[in-house]
Parts: C-alpha cells; structure tokens; sequence
C-alpha cells in the first residue's frame, strides 16, 4: 500500500510522517512516535485507555486513523504537564488515589481533561456519565470522581482551565 | 511508641506502618512514563501473531504456510510439526497434566492456538494469520461438564486414554480429570441421617474472566552471541516462570532473565504459562531477534485462564434453633480441555474446604470432580484465594437459605453460628487453622452502622405495597497468604517469599521483593514497613520487584500473599539489620547491646539522657567503624517460610431495589467492614477495597463466558463482557477492625481480594433477599437485568397495574 505523507501537530511539536493508510493512530503514537503513555486494552473503542485528545475532543486513538489526523492537534498524556508544571487533573490522581496499576490512567486524565473544558463545575453524576467511555478495573470509581472534582475546583479557582 | 510531640514528629516524618503515604508509582503512571511490556521496544523487534481455531473441537487435516510465507514481511510460520524436534510442542501444566503449545493433530477448544506469524510489524503478522490455510474436521463438541462422564461424551483428550491418572490422582473417565474428597463422609451422614432440619440447593458460579485492562504479553529476546535469553512478560510470577522456561527449553536459569515490568493488573489472569510465551521465545531463541506477542481482548476472553465454573451442590444440617451441625458438598468442576488450574501443585481445587466459612460446623464433607470439556483451559483465582471464591459463595448462600426454611432472620442465624472469638486458634472441620477473629463484633458493628432493623423494617413495608428491596448480608473468612510449605508448593518449590534490604551508608536503602506489583501500590508500602522497622524515613527506601536477576527468589504475588508473606519476610530481614546495628550502635556508645533501648529511629542507652545513635549514623559506622570481627555492611536478606495461612474476615451489607417492570437493581447502598490486621496503609486498603468491590459487582451483577451448543464462545469482547462504568458502578463505604494475625511478625493478613470474595455473595443474597418472601429460594448468577426479569415474569410480577 502507498504510504501517505501525514503532518500533525503532537503535543504542540510538529509531526511529519509516512504512514499507511490503515495505520492507527494509537499505533503510530505509540510505535512510530514513541508516545507509549496512551495505551491498548480492547481494539473496540469500549476501554477508553487510548484516548487522547484529537481537534478538542476526546478521541479513542485505536479506531482512529493516523490519516484522518491530518493537519490536526493532538494531545496526549506525555503533552498534559506544562513548563514542568503538573496538570491539576494529574495532581487530584495523586491526591486522591485515583489510580493503581496505572494503565487506564493516561486515557482517564485525558478524557478529564477534556471533559472539565466541556463542564467546569460538574456534579458527581455528571462526572460519572461523562467518564463513562474510560473503564477501569482497579479503583472502583470512586477516587477517579474525586479526582477530577479535585481538578474541577483548582481550576476553577484558577480562573477556568 | 511515640510519648511526647517530639518523639511523635520523628514517627509520622518516617512515614511507616500505618500511615496513608501518597503513592511512590503515583508521578510515572501519571505523566505517561510508565513502563508496561507492549512499552518494551527493542531494536529490530519481530511480532508474533496467532492463528487459532474456529472450531471447538476437530482433527487437523493440513496446515499449509506458502502462502503466509511468501508475504514480504513474514519471517517465520511456528506449528507443532516446527516445536516437536524441541519437545516443545506439549508443556506440563502447574496441574500435572499437559497442555498443547500449538495444537497437535487435534484442536479441543474454540481459538485454541494452532500456529504463531512471526513478520516485521503487527500489520504484516496480522495478514500472515489470514494466509495460514488450515483444514479441519470438525468433531462433536463436548461442552456441557454434567454429560462429560457421559458413556457416549466425545473423547476430548485421546492422548490420556487408556491412563486411569492425569496427574491428579484416579480417574473413571476419559474426560474425568480427577477426584478429591476432604472431611468426614460417614460422619456427615450421619450427621444428616439424624437432623432436625436440612437444606439441599444446586448452584452455579459461572464461568468468568478476570479481564485486567492490559491483556498478557512478552517480549521475548535471545542473544545468540551471549546465549542469554531475556524476557519480559506480563508475570504475576517471574521467578517460578524463570525455572519453568529453564525446565522446558534446557537452558540454566543462570541464563535466563524474566522481566516483570510495569503490569496493567492481573487478578489471577498473569500467573500462568501461556503458549503464546512458548512460542515467541521458542522464535526468538530460532531467529536470533527480539519477539514481541501482544494478546488482542478476544484473544484474552478467549483463551487465557477463565475463572470458576464450579457446579455445587451444598447442604446443611441443623437443628431447628438454626444450629448448623453439619455441611456436605458435592462439585462438579469444568477445567476445559487441560488441566491448567493455576493453585499450589497439591491441590486440584486450591483452598476450597474453607466453606465452612466463619461458623462453627462440627462435620463436614466435600467432593470435588473435575471433567475436560471442549473448552479454554484455566481455573485461575480471579482476585481471590485458589476457589476461596466459590467456597465462600457456597456457604454464604446456605446459610440464607437455612435462614429462609427456618424463618429465622438472616443476621441472626449467622450471629448464631459463629466461630466465637475466644476459640481461636479454631481448628475447622475440614482442616484448617483459623488464626483469629472476632465476627460477632464485627456483624454488630455493620448492622447498627447501617441500620439493619430500621432496613427490614422498610423492607416490610415495601413489600406491603408490591415494590421490591433486598438487603444482603455476607460474613465472609477468607485464607489467603499461601502458604506454608508443607502444604503448599508449585512444581515442587514451596511457596515462601522473600525480601533482601541494603542499607547504604547515607541511610538509605533498596529493598528487592519476590513479590510483583500489579497496582497493589508495593513501592510503598514496602518501604513503610521498612520505615518503621529500622527508623529510616520510607521517602529514601527504594523498593523493586520483578526482575529474576536482581531480586531473591520469591513466588509471586497472587492469593493475597504479599503482605502476609512478603510483608513478613520484609519485617524480618529488617529486623536483622536492626539487630546488627545494635551491635554497631552499642560498639559506638562503649556500652553492651542489652542496655540499648530501640526508640522509633535510634538507639539510647537505658537511663542516660543523651546518650544514643541514629540509625543513620549507625548505616555510616557499618562501613567504616564495626565491633571487632564484625564484617562490615548493613544488610539482609530472608526466605519467609510462613507457620500458618491469615484469615481475612469482614460482614458486608448491601441494600438493593428492583424495578418490577424492567428487572433492573439498583444498589442504594453497600457497606463492607474489613478486618485484615494489622494495617500498613490506610489510603491504599481503601483504594483496594473499592476495586476489589466493584470487581464483585461485575462478577454478581453480568459477567460470564457463554457457549453455545457447538463450544463457540460468545461474548468475548468488550462489546458484550461486563466491565461497569462510572455509572453502574455503586457507591462504597468502607469501615474496618483490627484484629492481628498471631503469627504475621506484623500481624497483618493481607485485604485485597476480600472484598471480591465477601463482595459477590453480598449482592446475590441481596437479590435473593428481594425475592424471598414469594416462594424464590435462589437465582443464580449473574442478575442481569434479563435475568432478573425473567424470575419478575415468572412469578408474574411485571405485569403492570
């Protein structure tokens, strides 16, 4: 298959790459780029633990093409610290216990992150629907939920995200 | 213990035993950085992909690569016919019998592993996999374990007729695996012979996959120069996988590395031997390149290591206050087509006699049959102790249900029967040696927490006007910490484990575990009990596990057994650092050892203010300024041996309502008090507690492995396997008491499967619980909202007003 010639921005560094047309994004992240936090757990879209962020909205990058990021910006967890500076969503994980064996994790910050843009002051129902595409099969929930109303108010008190 | 401010300071700086310390993994994992084995990228890396069956059962006529092998990319096409000349082509199994690497001749299970792609990406290998051409005959599929000791039943395994032992001691039947029997038969009919009152009930723990989000993997990497073979590999059990790949490919295991990187939990699913590890280091040693294999989710669902699918029949005898005297059961347990159930080798149905549970039963018998079927091979712990799950199923359901024939309240038959506090050590019916509790304690503490009287008070009321609500209880004894090796060993090793700690002379310290985190937080909370043993602040214990040719010997983490075992072994390979450095110490002050104080992080001199060293200062001394003929250095190392399994207990209640029309149940409220010992951080029981609970309610509420008539499995992704969300997930409160293992040098006893065990009867008996003032004594798992409804329509109850 003729490979395409892709350009994207990553984490606000400008990509160029051939990739096949077939290729997935989460493959060409993680294989090609070597951006190994976004990770697979089902190929199906249902886990959520490759989700990263894809033209301002969350995306699960094993069922998007590396092609149709053309042009694009995409966010991933590697991108979510700034200038040194742990996210508010990253510290409220840590906080509030809000991960054990980590490999959901990378998917559950980045869908947050996105989310809390969506819905800055959000109920704990709210929280819980609008996660409800990452799973995760250590923590139960509950600290993820805290995690993010962690996030939510830092920010907020931060004047918005 | 700490007396004054200061003195308290000085312990809480420490961050030790008992503190909620923020995780140690915790900046990796959130900032991308962790290291999982798909991370693992070698240079000049093959993948390896597998073509599996389609058929449960059929003879292998042909299998033909050309075409595969002629696809630019694909380097190699593996079958039996390729592993044969290495004998590798079968492998034992942890269960004594052997399991095909690739299937030979024959396959006996849906997406069994018939040949492995081995091409330069994962898109090549993928196409490799649609060019292998296989051609089948297809046999009649066994798949109903109640017709397996059919005299007509298909023969699954024709490599065992005519042999009356696979490994587990007699069989009767070319599909019967093996039986066991524990306790006193005659004496257990007798004792039902003359009973007031029994119960009898037939029930099923379904078939299930423990599913971890990252699904098992390896990287398998053979320097022919060196003759070396490194392997990193989703392993809850490095050391032992070190041994058994030395035993199979001759290698030593000097030669040998198993690297256990960063794991996406396991839960049971991580602790086999799986083909697909066979073979990609079988290619790997072959080609002389790194080999990746990479399980997909169906994959995984599919063929590595379900869980239960045990077939009970229990019975209880009591008198009629609800006395329990006596309990028989009889399983019938699926191993699918090899017997590769992961327990300790002595025990085909792993720790299941503990279904006596936390009553006082003073007979007891139990048999345990185990038959091949058309189906994956497994029988894991799916987070719990070996069957410890099913056992506590089992007697937490007869006893509602002797609650029910009585009309005797639920909470109270149990307080009834409980083991009472000062009987242990109590010495069960079955065997084992409960080394303590306090249940009664525990019961009374949830029922007033959540109201229990007030619940069935409404509960009452609600009935009255036709809604439905189900209050379950479950007072639940686990047996984990596996174990003592007289009773316990895996192809021979006994299962002790082990921690070897450094102390440097800045005072700091490495501690290197046998144990293998999966997400159970061990950087942490290692170093704490590391902290409080030798008053070294746990921020500057450094703790690694998983790499064979850093760490000592251990075996593993799975059954709860890494603080119970190598949590021990921790405490004491301190504990012998600290009592050389009161040598050291007393060395320095010019005074004996024995008029040395320990005080949280130094030593003092008995009665003399002032006079004391640190254990800082002591780390320094180890390596320039020891005793005469003292050798220098400040280390240990310990092979724990434990004397006893611990016993975990808890009482759990849940609170449930169910919509009549739509079957849906809908927990109000689930409160679970755990009692684990000793407990070394609070944050991290929590966290555990929570999984562990929400892991049950994926169990009870939908999942299962179903098959259809022909052996094919069916809802084998994610698409269909129940992982809840956010949104389905409960609630959670937890509480707790403290009551230490007499024989754990902590006297913890290890939590994180508990909840799973204690947390998936609760929300049974609860749904049994809404039903049972109609006539219903039991529903089997899992309550989907169809299943529920299917018993609503039954009973006529979804018919709207």
């Amino acid at each position: 298959m003729a490979k395409q010639h892709i350009t994207f921005t990553l984490n606000g560094e400008k990509i160029e790459i051939l990739v096949e047309p077939r290729e997935l994004l989460i493959h060409t992240l993680r294989e090609k780029l070597h951006q190994t936090g976004s990770h697979i757990g089902c190929e199906t879209s249902h886990c959520g633990a490759c989700t990263v962020d894809l033209n301002g909205k969350s995306v699960k990058s094993c069922t998007v093409l590396t092609v149709q990021a053309e042009g694009g910006t995409v966010t991933t967890v590697e991108g979510l610290a700034t200038n040194g500076q742990l996210h508010p969503l990253q510290e409220g994980f840590m906080q509030e216990h809000g991960l054990q064996c980590g490999y959901c994790t990378p998917g559950m910050l980045m869908r947050a992150y996105r989310f809390l843009q969506e819905n800055p002051n959000p109920s704990e129902e709210e929280i819980r629907w609008g996660m409800s595409g990452n799973l995760c099969r250590c923590t139960g929930y509950q600290n993820i939920v805290k995690a993010v109303q962690y996030a939510a108010k830092k920010l907020q008190a931060a004047g918005g995200a | 213990m700490a007396s004054t401010a200061e003195d308290l300071d000085r312990e809480q700086k420490l961050e030790g035993i008992g503190c909620a310390r923020k995780r140690k993994e915790d900046p990796r994992f959130i900032q991308g950085k962790g290291y999982y084995v798909d991370d693992v990228q070698l240079p000049g890396t093959l993948f390896g992909a597998v073509v599996r069956s389609p058929y449960a059962h059929a003879r292998i006529k042909s299998i033909n690569k050309d075409k595969a092998m002629a696809l630019p990319g694909v380097k190699a096409v593996l079958t039996a016919e390729d592993l044969k000349p290495l004998k590798l082509h079968w492998m034992p199994t942890l269960a004594g019998d052997v399991q095909a690497v690739l299937a030979d001749e024959k396959v006996c299970f849906q997406y069994q592993e018939i040949a492995m792609v081995i091409a330069d990406d994962r898109y090549i290998a993928a196409d490799g996999v649609d060019l292998v051409e296989v051609e089948y005959e297809p046999l009649p599929a066994l798949v109903d374990p109640h017709k397996a000791m059919d005299a007509d039943a298909p023969v699954i395994r024709e490599d065992l007729v005519g042999k009356d032992e696979a490994g587990q001691g007699k069989r009767v039947h070319n599909n019967h695996i093996f039986r066991w029997e524990v306790g006193d038969k005659a004496g257990t009919d007798k004792v039902f012979d003359g009973a007031e009152v029994t119960v009898k009930q037939a029930m099923v723990n379904p078939r299930v996959h423990p599913c971890p989000l990252e699904t098992c993997g390896c990287v398998a990497s053979f320097d022919k120069a060196r003759g070396d073979l490194t392997v990193y590999m989703t392993s809850q059990a490095p050391h032992v996988i070190r041994t058994v790949v030395s035993l199979l490919s001759g290698l030593p295991e000097s030669k040998i590395r198993i690297i256990s990187p960063d794991i996406g939990g396991g839960f049971g699913n991580k602790v086999g031997v799986y083909p697909g590890y066979v073979v990609a280091i079988v290619a790997s040693i072959v080609l002389g390149r790194p080999v990746k294999w990479i399980e997909s989710r169906i994959d995984n669902l599919s063929t590595t290591a379900f869980a239960r699918d045990y077939h009970m029949v229990g019975e209880l005898a009591a008198d009629k206050n609800g006395r329990i005297k006596g309990l028989r059961v009889n399983v019938l347990a699926d191993h699918g087509a090899f017997n590769a159930h992961a327990q300790p080798t002595k025990w085909p149905a792993g720790l299941f006699s503990i279904c006596t549970g936390s009553y006082d039963i003073p007979t007891a018998h139990v048999q345990v049959d185990g038959v091949y079927t058309n189906k994956a091979p497994g029988g894991v712990a799916y987070r719990c102790s070996f069957r410890v799950t099913e056992a506590v199923h089992l007697i937490e359901r007869m006893i509602d249900i002797l609650a029910l024939k009585l009309g005797i309240d639920k909470a109270e038959i149990r307080l009834r029967n409980f083991i009472q506090p000062e009987q242990f050590p109590y010495n069960s019916a079955l065997g084992w040696q409960y080394d303590s509790g306090n249940y009664p304690a525990a019961l009374k503490k949830v029922m007033e927490a959540v109201d229990y009287a007030g619940l069935r008070k409404e509960q009452e009321e609600k009935r009255k006007r036709g809604e439905l609500m189900g209050i379950g209880i479950c007072t639940f004894t686990e047996i984990v910490g596996a174990g003592p090796s007289k009773a316990c060993d895996v192809l021979g090793v006994g299962m002790f484990d082990s921690c070897e700690i450094r102390v440097h002379p800045t005072g700091s310290a490495i501690a290197r575990m046998g144990t293998i985190s999966q997400g159970q937080g061990h950087q942490t909370t290692y170093a704490q009990i590391i902290a409080t043993e030798l008053g070294l602040p746990s921020e500057v214990i450094q703790v690694e596990e998983g790499d064979t040719s850093t760490a000592p010997y251990g075996l593993g983490t799975y059954g709860s057994r890494s603080t119970p075992v190598g949590g021990a072994a921790t405490a004491v390979a301190a504990r012998k650092i600290r009592d050389k450095a009161r040598n050291i110490a007393a060395h320095l002050l010019e005074v004996s050892p024995d008029d040395l104080d320990w005080d949280i992080d130094r030593f003092k001199v008995k009665g003399v203010p002032g006079q004391e060293k640190t254990m800082k200062e002591i780390a320094w001394a180890a390596y320039n300024n020891v005793p005469p003929g003292m050798e220098m250095g400040l280390e240990a190392v310990e092979y724990y041996d434990p004397p006893n399994f611990t016993y975990p207990f808890g009482a759990y209640v849940c609170v449930l309502d169910i919509d009549r029309y739509t079957g849906e149940t809908k927990v109000r409220r689930f409160y679970a008090l755990d009692d684990c010992g000793t407990r070394i951080n609070p944050m991290i029981i929590e966290g555990q507690i929570h999984g562990g609970l929400t892991e049950a309610f994926a169990v009870a509420m939908g999942q299962l492995l179903s098959f259809d008539e022909d052996g094919n499995i069916q809802g084998n992704s994610l698409m269909d396997y129940f992982l809840p969300t956010a949104v389905e997930t409960p609630h959670w409160e937890t509480d707790y008491t403290v009551t230490p293992s007499p024989h754990h040098p902590l006297g913890a006893k290890g939590v994180a499967e508990s909840p799973h065990v204690g947390g998936i009867p609760c929300f049974t008996n609860g749904v049994n619980d809404a039903f049972s003032h109609l006539g219903v004594t039991h529903i089997d798992m899992p309550h989907t909202a169809f299943s529920v409804w299917k018993t609503l329509h039954e009973l006529g109850l979804d018919k709207r007003p």
